[in-house]
């Protein structure tokens, strides 16, 4: 079905409606989504474990949304941290997501002020990574895509935290199943898609090098810290194969 | 009350990182510099979040044949090479992590 699609929209006539994009947004982002839902069972269970209130587990699924934040806040609310050590670990863990926006944003210029608040807002790995690859192939009507990935991850994360409250305490045999590599697989999907370079291996290479070095880091620090590592790396090998090259044309000529 | 509180204040820390670049992309342009830096992100992030979930058990490096996460992830880098349909590449590398499971048991 969906590579139905993707033939279709790639094919220049008819061009897509906004509707028909905002479903492919949503169809081609589904596997990610579905690979979502153990992650949002695991996240609802803890909450029941942690005896915190169905309404505080389901509002963090609601207005925060941002699982790896939504996981460490229960943590922390579960051993009385403070006020302001939560919210800043919380600040920490998605400062990713301005990395996101970043490279966003240069496919966003006809966007309303409110559609950039809505797309903000409903940031996610698995948006970002649809969006990002729909987005160096075809710009049309990317406001509706984006809405269609985003919206279905939304409502799917909220049901199955619900869900994963529910079924609380039978938590710990989901991993049995093999469901919580699901999110870890989908990754590994995305990364082998986005490899189109030398120098996205290197960058890759420097990341799982750095993550290793840095995962003792607290906060997560390790995670912004190995990114910027492994980016710099992309960016510099980037840079001298084009020296390399222009030099032997030069040579050349 | 408090609980209210803290909630809305996870939500602001929440939002201000994911809005601020559409919020200041249209006063600055990003230098070539950072542009160029940008298409790596993907990669960058997500490698880390790979490596930093498979290739650590209960808080340890396990590198060895017995974490079948690292057979999970290995296999679904594999399929993901030879082919692009996500969901073949997903469903591969769970079955890979049960099969790994059982037969390490």
């Amino acid at each position: 079905m969906s590579e139905q699609l993707i033939n279709a929209d790639n094919s220049p006539l008819p061009s897509p409606t906004p509707g028909q994009t905002f479903a492919q947004g949503a169809l081609i982002s589904l596997p990610l989504i579905i690979a979502a839902i153990p992650f949002a069972i695991v996240y609802g269970a803890l909450g029941e474990a942690l005896q915190l209130s169905f309404w505080i587990v389901i509002a963090l699924s609601m207005f925060v949304f941002a699982g790896a934040s939504q996981f460490i806040a229960l943590n922390l609310m579960a051993i009385g941290a403070q006020f302001p050590i939560i919210v800043f670990t919380v600040f920490l863990v998605n400062l990713r997501h301005t990395l996101y926006a970043m490279t966003l944003t240069p496919f966003l210029k006809t966007q309303s002020v409110w559609q950039k608040v809505a797309m903000a807002f409903s940031l996610t790995d698995e948006t970002f990574a649809v969006v990002v690859n729909r987005a160096t192939q075809n710009k049309q009507h990317l406001g509706w895509f984006y809405a269609g990935s985003s919206l279905l991850m939304y409502i799917n994360w909220i049901f199955w935290s619900a869900m994963g409250f529910a079924v609380g305490a039978q938590f710990p045999k989901l991993q049995h199943f093999g469901l919580d590599v699901a999110m870890v697989v989908a990754f590994t999907g995305i990364v082998v898609a986005s490899l189109k370079t030398s120098s996205h291996w290197y960058c890759m290479i420097a990341a799982a090098i750095a993550a290793v070095l840095t995962y003792h880091w607290p906060y997560q620090l390790g995670l912004l810290f190995s990114a910027f590592f492994a980016i710099a790396v992309g960016v510099f090998s980037e840079r001298s194969s084009k020296k390399t090259n222009s030099q032997l044309q030069e040579e050349q000529v | 009350m408090n609980e209210i509180l803290l909630i809305a204040a996870m939500a602001i820390v929440t939002f201000i990182p994911r809005y601020l670049p559409f919020a200041l992309s249209e006063r600055l342009r990003f230098p070539k510099l950072i542009q160029d830096a940008l298409q790596y992100v993907p990669v960058a992030v997500l490698t880390v979040i790979i490596v930093q979930s498979s290739f650590f058990q209960q808080r340890e490096l396990q590198l060895s044949g017995s974490n079948p996460y690292l057979w999970a992830v290995l296999s679904a880098f594999i399929i993901a090479r030879l082919q692009k349909n996500m969901l073949i590449t997903i469903l591969t590398g769970m079955a890979v992590f049960v099969l790994a499971r059982w037969w390490l048991m």
